[in-house]
């Protein structure tokens, strides 16, 4: 009979590549996903381009990518989706801004007092239910046709989302690390600042990222209802004026503005988070 | 460096009350450590051997009774008196380094000084290379290393351990029995030790509190005189430990309780 001998593993887990086949590794992965993605894309609007030629619709209601392109080029030059753009996203930023501070403290205040929990608490779950634009008849009675009108209507859409976000990352924080914190010397404001809230973060960051992108909707859906030059003003005006074309090059406006915030703001948070909690990561 | 210091406990009880029910954790205990003694404290779950450690931590306040160490009573944590969790509750948005420094800046050390001592203790615990890495990237005993790191870092008069190896495999749990070990040796600190292994707590105790269930209360205080170091397969520690086993079973027969002892 054979007696094998063995020798034990080192004691070490960690990923064992060195750092720069891990890099290579991963640059090849990024550039084949790239190379799906520049594929898939050429592919859909080669066959966008074909349907509005040869399908039996008319170019003013389905324009091709080419046409849409020449509008969103066209909007860019006279001003107008530039300017009508500023407009919106001032309103995004002042609505947004009012909904992360009122959120961080209204969040901060239920998990401190079980009584606002149990009552304001409940009313925040319930008023979440209710879609944003459904503010709008009732801010345009308050305020009247003006900016503070759609500036609550953006509020109304993305508070909600911030508190609750604010309100269960900290509560779920394990009480373990603030009893390790405590008990390494951690006390008052700098318990919460270097214990409390990183260790909520991750939840907190889901709320204001749901809150952002729920400010964004509502503020889209109550400047369809408005007069004055803005992005949402601007899709009406295309249908008015029976220009595809221009609607649909303000859609793909809408959505370039709504995925560069989301790069710039949100994907570096994300991606920080992950690395050093050790999330999956998701990219879109 | 602060060597141990002693502790003595007069009559310090725990009740826990939650609605109209109370639980009797820990009866009224009396009990007096050594500095530098390191002693383990043995028992089924639910005899109040962690209650027993998060009161000394100061992380609880006592119903009644005093704590003192030397002759200062205990009135809330303090950093020389360090709690290692059996999950090692290090900051998973913290580096290595960061997490072994976290006492350091909680304290009134200047700066630069608390890098050099968190990075000599990532090499006492032999984790140096790892100093950058976050909690996600390492193993359960290498998370219990830095948690070890993070404790002594402060220089803590006493080391207060809650199962801190209860989730390891053996082979990662008998090297860190060994580091603890000379880490004792070496720095004199005071250290109360909760298991639940007969042969764990014969293995590294000077000595052996025995506990028993409802109330919680020390039931045996058995000395270790063994040679050091021991081993946890050496015949004179499992020799003790067997005779450990019948004080521990005796004290369960006086209960119902399901015990989860291992021999």
């Amino acid at each position: 009979m054979d007696i094998h001998t063995h020798t034990l593993p080192a004691p070490t887990t960690l990923d064992t590549a060195p750092p720069r086949a891990r890099d290579r590794r991963l640059t090849r992965l990024r550039r084949s996903v790239l190379a799906h993605r520049i594929v898939f894309f050429t592919v859909l609007l080669c066959a966008w381009e074909l349907v509005s030629r040869v399908g039996p619709w008319p170019d003013y209601l389905m324009p091709g990518p080419l046409a849409v392109g020449r509008a969103l080029v066209a909007g860019l030059r006279n001003g107008l989706f530039v300017h009508g753009a500023s407009v919106s996203l001032v309103r995004l930023l002042i609505g947004y801004g009012l909904s992360l501070v009122g959120g961080v403290v209204l969040g901060t205040l239920l998990v401190r007092y079980t009584a606002l929990r149990n009552t304001v608490g409940t009313l925040i779950v319930g008023l979440q239910a209710l879609p944003s634009v459904c503010w709008l008849p009732l801010a345009i009675l308050w305020f009247g046709l003006n900016e503070r009108a759609i500036i609550f209507v953006v509020v109304m859409g993305s508070l909600f989302s911030v508190v609750l976000g604010v309100r269960d990352g900290i509560a779920n924080t394990p009480p373990i690390f603030v009893k390790a914190a405590r008990n390494l010397g951690a006390t008052g404001v700098r318990l919460y600042t270097e214990v409390v809230l990183p260790a909520a973060f991750p939840t907190i960051l889901a709320g204001l990222k749901q809150g952002w992108a729920f400010a964004w909707r509502s503020l889209m859906a109550a400047e369809l209802l408005y007069f004055s030059l803005s992005l949402g003003n601007l899709l009406q005006t295309g249908r008015d004026l029976n220009d595809a074309a221009q609607v649909m090059a303000v859609m793909t406006l809408i959505i370039l503005v709504g995925v560069t915030f989301n790069q710039l703001l949100f994907a570096p948070l994300e991606r920080r988070v992950a690395e050093r909690w050790g999330f999956g990561t998701t990219r879109a | 460096m602060s060597t141990g210091r002693a502790l003595h406990l007069r009559g310090v009880q725990k009740t826990y009350v939650s609605g109209d029910r109370t639980v009797d954790a820990l009866a009224p205990t009396d009990l007096d450590v050594e500095p530098g003694e390191f002693v383990c404290l043995l028992g089924a779950s639910g005899c109040g051997k962690s209650t027993l450690l998060q009161l000394v931590a100061g992380l609880e306040p006592a119903t009644s009774g005093t704590i003192t160490v030397d002759d200062t009573p205990v009135e809330g944590p303090s950093s020389d008196r360090v709690l290692l969790f059996q999950d090692a509750a290090l900051f998973p948005w913290l580096t290595v380094e960061d997490n072994v420094a976290f006492g350091l800046k909680h304290s009134t050390r200047p700066v630069d000084d608390q890098r050099q001592v968190a990075r000599d203790w990532i090499a006492r615990v032999h984790l140096r290379g790892f100093e950058g890495a976050y909690v996600h990237q390492l193993s359960g005993g290498m998370r219990q290393r830095v948690a070890l790191a993070r404790a002594l870092a402060t220089d803590p008069s006493m080391l207060l351990m809650d199962e801190p190896f209860g989730a390891l495999d053996a082979l990662t749990r008998d090297r860190l029995h060994e580091e603890l070990e000379s880490l004792w040796a070496a720095t004199r600190k005071t250290v109360l030790f909760v298991t639940h292994n007969v042969r764990e707590a014969v293995a590294l105790g000077d000595r052996v509190l025995v506990f028993s269930p409802r109330p919680g209360r020390i039931v045996a205080d058995v000395r270790v005189t063994l040679p050091r170091p021991r081993a946890l397969e050496d015949v004179a520690v499992m020799q003790q430990a067997a005779d450990l086993m019948k004080v521990l079973r005796r004290a369960l027969d006086a209960t119902t309780d399901d015990s989860r002892i291992e021999a």
